[in-house]
């Protein structure tokens, strides 16, 4: 205990809290590595957060309810991929309207399911790791999404780094038209890349209407996807970067409101904008480094691709 | 129901009883409008205003046409909605959010013959612009007496959305009697500086639980800190805030604040109806059925539901003002002096902590 705290307590609050961030954040930075800048993740979260609920509330299976989060996110995003890929639509544009689209959508599909309680996902049943001092409560008593976006994020640093599929993808997303001069089907990659985004966006949204906040109600996800999208940029689009950025930002965000409860004599002002304060501080140490994080970002980010030859 | 009939009885009663001249500027039909600041199913603040609607169609049938716009932005966009609103011929426009308080002044200069009434606001620029609000702060000393006599950990929590006078009524009125029911009460208040996000709301929660307070009060809009509490399976009490949250009936939630504006719009369109409408500046509370305390559930004990009952009853009476003296500010410093009652005008604009609360106020 320091300062009235249960660091235990507080690590653990903190892993759950960064979960919907880092599932939207790390699929926002394969699409993003395939050279797509979607603005939509609000929307895929918030869609995935309803039909994730519905999915869960009408087959009474949690796992299921995320498989539904996941395909109504990857649906949403097809709208997408349809209009910047095939109509080239402009992406900014577009992405912003996907949220705008989905939060209307989910506000329509999720009426009747106000005031319902989904069925419950429990801890992942860990046997006597779960009783480890510490450890137990931090690291071994989650339910099986905590660890899902943790090896989710494991898994795409993996792919990008030692795989021909990221090779191919980062080639897609550095260049558009060397790829596709040596070949590759560029609109493929994308949209697969974009369905990925929209599916991992969506588990996030699921993740949020049927474990943190075990409920529906208009705008649940209320900004989680403006951060996601935040984050990404924060990595300079590397995975693990990605999950330390969540926790950074979640960390701050359970640990202001513990002080907060626990009394702590720090003004308010200052501990509710310490999430965002140090956001930007860690951006500019960052950014003015060596490794200097803007000149990381895929150089075709944005850019539709029409093969004209 | 037998209130609000009554309400209506009476505003009839008083437009016969004045007769001639009044209902010579009556109408035969009133159209009254509704701008809400979220979808009608957030399940609390504007919810309860569209309850408020329902009701007000069910109580005049033909003689009452509605209409109503979800989701107005508070700022430039409510200007237009509200424009639009006077000009397709409603008689009377509720604005039901705070933030509509400039552009409601500002359209009602345009059209005088359309009533404007803004909720929880103070400005009434023109004379055809009337602002209501409710006495929550009744409703938070019923929730702290049950929170006092409630709490094993003698730890309380509050979660606050913004430091504005209307929250630091309730946290002040919800610690005040707490106290009054258990001297050892301590309370921990969290600002989460948002009306709705339910993800945050939910980790307030949980930062207070975590913190060993067992009784959560929550001034957001959300049912988030109730479906917090309930993870913990008993061990964590709330109260519905807003709306009546029954869904949360079986787990954590004991009672809770409803909101209740049929009884004022009814009050209103009749008036309008009868032509004895007039400006105002109405403030109701338990006692006008503007704020209702939801069913005690059996979790709480029958002797603790009894005293919850009578403080609800006396306040309704008007024997009992949550903020009599001898009340001293945070400081120290005297407010109230023994049996001296808060006058409105410090209510209002109260923006000090009570005796006992820790912490200091965001600006």
């Amino acid at each position: 205990m320091f300062g009235g705290i249960d660091p235990t307590l507080l690590l653990a609050a903190l892993i759950v809290a960064s979960v919907p961030i880092i599932l939207a954040a790390i699929g926002e930075l394969v699409v993003e590595r395939a050279g797509v800048l979607n603005l939509g993740v609000e929307g895929m979260m918030i869609m995935g957060a309803v039909c994730g609920f519905i999915a869960a509330v009408e087959t009474g299976n949690p796992v299921l309810g995320f498989v539904g989060g996941a395909a109504g996110g990857a649906a949403l995003s097809l709208i997408f991929a349809v209009l910047t890929q095939f109509l080239l639509a402009n992406q900014v544009a577009t992405g912003l309207a996907l949220t705008l689209f989905g939060l209307g959508l989910s506000s329509l599909l999720g009426q009747s399911y106000v005031g319902i309680k989904p069925p419950l996902t429990g801890d992942v049943p860990l046997g006597p790791l779960a009783d480890l001092p510490f450890l137990g409560k931090v690291l071994f008593s989650h339910d099986w999404v905590v660890y899902l976006s943790v090896a989710s994020v494991a898994a795409v640093w993996w792919v990008l780094r030692s795989t021909r599929t990221g090779l191919i993808l980062r080639a897609v997303g550095e260049s558009h038209d060397a790829a596709h001069a040596l070949g590759y089907k560029v609109r493929r990659i994308r949209v697969l890349a974009i369905m990925f985004g929209g599916a991992m966006a969506g588990l996030g949204g699921a993740y949020i209407s049927l474990v943190r906040v075990p409920q529906w109600t208009d705008g649940i996800t209320s900004g989680a996807g403006w951060i996601a999208l935040a984050i990404v940029v924060f990595a300079s689009w590397r995975p693990w970067r990605a999950l330390l950025g969540a926790y950074l930002f979640g960390g701050i965000t359970v640990l202001q409101l513990n002080l907060q409860a626990a009394g702590a004599r720090i003004p308010v002002e200052y501990l509710s904008s310490a999430p965002y304060l140090i956001t930007i501080l860690v951006l500019v140490i960052m950014s003015s480094g060596k490794g200097k994080a803007a000149l990381n970002a895929p150089a075709s980010l944005g850019q539709n691709f029409h093969a004209s030859r | 129901m037998n209130r609000r009939t009554l309400l209506a009885t009476a505003a009839l009663g008083l437009g016969l009883a004045f007769g001639g001249s009044a209902s010579a500027a009556g109408m035969d039909k009133v159209k009254a409008c509704f701008v809400y600041v979220g979808p009608i199913g957030d399940g609390g603040w504007t919810f309860q205003h569209e309850q408020g609607r329902v009701a007000l169609e069910a109580a005049y049938g033909d003689k009452v046409e509605t209409a109503y716009q979800e989701n107005v932005p508070e700022g430039a966009d409510a200007e237009r909605v509200l424009t639009q609103m006077a000009l397709s011929g409603c008689n009377i426009i509720f604005t039901t959010s705070f933030g509509y308080m400039d552009q409601t002044n500002a359209v009602a200069a345009k059209f005088p013959n359309v009533m404007f009434e803004h909720a929880t606001g103070y400005k009434r620029d023109s004379a055809n612009v009337s602002t209501y609000n409710a006495r929550f702060y009744e409703g938070r000393a019923v929730q702290g007496h049950i929170a006092g006599k409630m709490t094993k950990s003698n730890k309380i929590g509050y979660i606050a959305s913004f430091p504005i006078p209307e929250v630091i009524m309730g946290i002040n009125s919800y610690y005040l009697h707490a106290k009054k029911a258990n001297p050892a009460v301590e309370l921990s208040v969290v600002w989460a500086f948002t009306w709705f996000d339910p993800a945050k709301e939910a980790d307030a929660a949980k930062a207070l639980i975590d913190q060993g307070v067992d009784v959560i009060a929550s001034h957001t809009d959300s049912t988030a800190p109730l479906a917090e509490a309930a993870k913990t399976n008993g061990a964590v009490i709330g109260f519905g805030q807003a709306s009546d949250m029954t869904e949360y009936k079986d787990g954590p939630r004991v009672s809770s604040i409803i909101d209740n504006w049929a009884p004022y719009y009814i009050k209103r369109v009749g008036a309008l109806l009868d032509g004895t409408y007039a400006q105002a500046d109405a403030w109701e509370g338990i006692a006008g059925g503007e704020v209702t305390i939801g069913e005690i559930t059996a979790a709480v004990p029958a002797d603790v539901k009894a005293e919850a009952e009578a403080l609800r009853d006396a306040i309704a009476a008007g024997t009992y003002h949550p903020f009599t003296g001898p009340i001293n500010k945070q400081d120290g410093t005297a407010w109230l002096a023994e049996g001296e009652v808060a006058p409105d005008g410090d209510l209002l604009g109260m923006g000090f902590y009570v005796e006992g609360v820790t912490g200091d106020i965001p600006n």
